[in-house]
């Protein structure tokens, strides 16, 4: 068994050197990419004017939003916008947020549609370094606060809000009390309860990681992970096995979870048979704000159709259906919020943040030291 | 009769404007769906706009450690598949008993179940026979994946090789028996050989199958394991790290490559054209020990394989503390606050339609490739029937961002057709068509086509009358094949930008992806329809095959 292997072997090492040698030559005029910290820096080229782009006849204009997965809409909605603009929306779904953003950047200046909706904060940078938006100062930013607007040069417009939190089953705390803290999980009283997910593979759980950076710091996030560790930390590839599986929605043998903070809510609107109460509860501590943006793509070819698109996704009739569609936050501050929100979720009022800037030139980093403390 | 006398016979039988045709067909749907695409990410991958040098990459102990894993875990979980799927082949192939069709359609079940609900069904079996902690923890382990991927894949085994056990002529094994051969000099005498080049066909469809293995890596598997397909997907889509992913998926292909070229030479090699007859009834199994063992085979291998069957039944029918109806229901409208855009059960039509589109194009591809393979000219098809087998083991991410960034200009602007679906999907489809149609071409007796071209038949004429009926049989198979591999797959489809036209499988993913128990409710009706939808279809189209008595 032994020679055969040993014979097959030069000749796939020699393949690989060659591959190798390919590289280094494809290699040879490589132009250094920018650096993360110009990331929020004045674009090179023109945006949209907004006046003209409003004054401009748009009807009869098919156009593209491309989004992730998780994008959601009440039953004709976008019917009203055509009906409003006589634009017509074809959406494009693909993956998640980190698939959606790396598609755009291979894509590049050649988009496969016209708006993007669903960049967020931790991988906005990623976007703008790549020249993926066209700049549009939407006339509707005005009914959106300006603490969310985190790129001042309008190239992504921030859509929704929401928070990554620490989710708890309220049957399991009925007789000790709750986690309040990040603390708190490292304590014998939570011993095997927690379960969260891989920030390699997972947004939540890039998200929780960020939280703890935000909280600990730099140097400090890796000691507390390690306390975790020895404290019975379960972590999986996504949410999915995390959630549904291992919290079991509330009834499973792990009883704390990184999820959102609208969870209680979605627990309650699509329960079977239904609640009166939320069965989850949320540590407001711990919540790290992610802020959704939408952009339209440069390379479009057509910008001022886009632009009306953008208008829409500020608008109240876009806003107030977010909530109970994606379980986020409406940007826009005149949106109403439905019932199953106002009772029983809410934003937290001093959610943990990263400067986009920061994220970018470290998240890599961290999620490799991350790697190092907990999985290996 | 050795393979030196099959060479000797050999002649090109395919010439003129068919071979031409039946040539360009596949290298051109080849090279525009896949060589290109593949080729256009690799270079974007190294052109030097990356954060690191690609041979920093290869450097890394780290990617070593990845091959390494990938390679054992698929060739460990291919023998295992084999050892699993024998006997229910032989069962299925060699005996004739009540049942039997359903039995070779329902092994075909665990290939469209998604990798969520295989995931769900084993951990929950782990933990009910407390086999989730303590020493027999199974729950996160190699043997989790390795025990997902038999599952996955017995179907594979079972249907190739099972296909064409059944053509060997039993009189064969009968005067092998009468004149004294022992059962084990049987098998090793008569049957083994026979089934040798099936069981590499199985053998590599498997193994390609493994080592591009996502899902059950990373959710069976959990967070410590990587694949190659997981860490390129992993660089390409949560880095944005193109270099890595470029370099990781070189790596990928050679391998692949090296795989597919041992094995398709194995299969060419080990091809004899004895004792093919046309299918008659199998033998009912006489003496009470021989019924003793195919009802043992049958009933544990379906044990096995319909066990996540039974978890998504099961949690289809849970409405809180009781069984009903509601989340079929609720499949048949689209809430106002749901998470898809559609209704779930419009998630089915989308998914038939893909994949009827898919199968058709997979078996006109496929079939015209395995007559230049067998019949055109010897280099030409060795080069094409390796190469069709490529795409089996390339990533996802890797042939769906190519298809983003290369199919992106007129004539070819199809990155966000409605057709790029099927055709992801037909890409899997034809290796499958391929492995089941080549090795029962080149069966065919040479005997049977020099006789007929004695008596005066044309080639075009032996192709029609010989040829074909017997590809006919394969086809059945293979297109039953194609079809269940398109109405699961997720893998190629998920990479694309796809209009909000779900298939089953992504509308799965999409309801889980949600808090909320009705729409995990929802998820699971819907698999259990995606299921009934297979087996129904399978039935159909291997029935449909099986009533035209064919042979000669």
């Amino acid at each position: 068994m032994y020679r055969p292997t040993r014979r097959r072997t030069p000749f796939l090492v020699g393949a690989l050197v060659a591959l190798g040698t390919t590289s280094l030559v494809a290699c040879a005029n490589s132009t250094t990419s920018r650096g993360a910290a110009t990331c929020l820096a004045a674009p090179t080229t023109a945006g949209i004017d907004p006046i003209a782009a409003a004054k401009k006849d748009v009807r009869g204009t098919e156009i593209t939003l491309v989004t992730h997965d998780s994008f959601a809409v009440s039953k004709g909605l976008l019917d009203a916008f055509t009906k409003e603009t006589g634009i017509t929306v074809t959406v494009l779904q693909s993956g998640d947020a980190g698939q959606l953003v790396s598609q755009a950047v291979l894509t590049a200046g050649k988009p496969v549609g016209d708006v993007l909706f669903g960049i967020d904060n931790t991988l906005l940078c990623r976007g703008l370094l790549a020249d993926v938006f066209t700049s549009y100062a939407s006339p509707a930013l005005v009914d959106v606060p300006d603490a969310l607007e985190l790129d001042s040069h309008h190239r992504v417009t921030p859509v929704d809000v929401g928070d990554v939190c620490l989710n708890y089953a309220k049957a399991a705390f009925v007789r000790s009390a709750p986690p309040m803290s990040f603390d708190d999980l490292t304590t014998p009283a939570f011993k095997g309860t927690f379960v969260t997910e891989n920030p390699e593979t997972s947004s939540p759980g890039l998200a929780f990681l960020l939280a703890t950076v935000a909280k600990y710091g730099d140097n400090g996030f890796e000691g507390y992970w390690k306390k975790l560790r020895a404290n019975g930390l379960e972590v999986t590839s996504g949410w999915e096995q995390a959630y549904n599986e291992s919290f079991g929605g509330g009834k499973g043998p792990r009883t704390v979870v990184t999820s959102y903070a609208t969870s209680p809510a979605a627990d309650l609107m699509f329960a079977d048979p239904p609640l009166t109460e939320p069965t989850i509860g949320v540590v407001e501590d711990t919540c790290f704000r992610q802020i959704e943006f939408a952009g339209v793509l440069a390379g479009t070819k057509h910008p001022e159709a886009a632009a009306r698109l953008i208008d829409f996704l500020l608008s109240k009739t876009f806003q107030e259906d977010i909530p109970a569609n994606m379980f986020v936050f409406p940007a826009n501050d005149k949106a109403a919020l439905p019932k199953a929100f106002t009772s029983n979720v809410k934003l937290v009022a001093k959610p943990l943040t990263l400067d986009p800037v920061q994220i970018e030139a470290k998240r890599d980093d961290w999620t490799s030291r991350w790697t190092n403390v907990v999985l290996r | 009769m050795d393979e030196r006398r099959i060479a000797l016979n050999r002649r090109a039988s395919l010439r003129g404007w068919r071979a031409f045709i039946a040539t360009a067909l596949p290298v051109t749907f080849l090279a525009i769906f896949f060589a290109y695409p593949v080729a256009s990410v690799i270079a974007r991958g190294l052109d030097g706009r990356g954060r690191i040098h690609p041979a920093d990459v290869l450097a890394h102990a780290s990617t070593w450690h990845v091959v390494w894993f990938t390679l054992w875990q698929a060739g460990v979980s291919t023998l295992l598949t084999l050892a699993v799927g024998l006997p229910a082949a032989w069962a299925v192939a060699r005996n004739e008993f009540r049942g039997r069709s359903w039995v070779r359609t329902l092994v075909v079940v665990p290939f469209v179940m998604p990798t969520v609900v295989v995931g769900a069904a084993l951990r929950s079996t782990f933990a009910r026979f407390g086999l989730d902690h303590g020493t027999l923890r199974l729950d996160r382990t190699v043997w989790a994946i390795l025990l997902a991927h038999v599952i996955f894949n017995v179907a594979v085994v079972v249907r190739v090789v099972g296909g064409y056990w059944e053509t060997l002529d039993p009189r064969l094994v009968e005067a092998a028996r009468t004149l004294g051969a022992s059962r084990r000099q049987v098998w090793r005498e008569v049957t083994f050989p026979h089934l040798k080049p099936a069981l590499w066909s199985a053998a590599t469809i498997v193994f390609l199958f493994c080592f591009t293995s996502f899902g059950v890596i990373l959710v069976v598997g959990g967070p410590t394991r990587a694949t190659l397909e997981t860490e390129i997907w992993r660089f390409a889509t949560q880095r944005t790290d193109f270099t890595t992913a470029a370099v990781l998926a070189i790596v990928q292909l050679v391998f692949v490559v090296v795989t597919v070229i041992m094995s398709t030479r194995a299969e060419r090699r080990t091809a004899v054209s004895i004792g093919v007859r046309r299918l008659t009834r199998a033998p009912r199994p006489g003496t009470r020990a021989a019924k003793a063992r195919v009802a043992v085979v049958v009933v544990l291998t379906l044990a096995f394989l319909l066990l996540p069957l039974a978890v998504l039944v099961e949690r289809s029918l849970a409405v809180g503390n009781r069984y009903g109806l509601e989340h079929y229901r609720a499949l048949m409208h689209r809430d106002d606050q749901s998470a898809l855009l559609v209704a779930p059960i419009d998630a089915v039509k989308n998914s038939l339609v893909a994949a009827i589109e898919a199968t058709a194009i997979a078996v006109i591809v496929g079939t015209s490739a395995s007559f230049v393979v067998v019949g055109g000219r010897r280099a030409l098809g060795r080069v094409l029937d390796a190469s069709l087998m490529v795409p089996l083991g390339t990533s996802a991410v890797t042939l769906g961002f190519g298809i983003l960034i290369a199919l992106d200009e007129p004539p070819l602007d199809l990155r966000t057709s409605r057709l790029i679906v099927p055709i992801a999907q037909a890409i899997v489809g034809v290796p499958f068509v391929m492995r089941v149609t080549v090795p029962m071409l080149r069966q065919i007796d040479q005997r049977l086509r020099e006789a007929a071209a004695t008596l005066g038949a044309s080639p075009s004429r032996v192709r029609r009358e010989i040829d074909l009926p017997i590809v006919g049989r394969a086809l059945a198979a293979a297109a039953g094949f194609a079809f269940a591999v398109s109405l699961g797959e997720f893998g190629a489809t998920a990479f694309l930008a796809r209009p909000d036209r779900p298939t089953v499988p992504v509308a799965m993913y999409r309801l889980l992806g949600q808090p909320g128990s009705s729409l995990r409710g929802q998820a699971m009706a819907l698999g259990v329809v995606l299921t009934a939808i297979t087996v129904v279809c399978v039935t159909v189209i291997d029935r449909a095959q099986r009533g035209r008595r064919v042979g000669w």
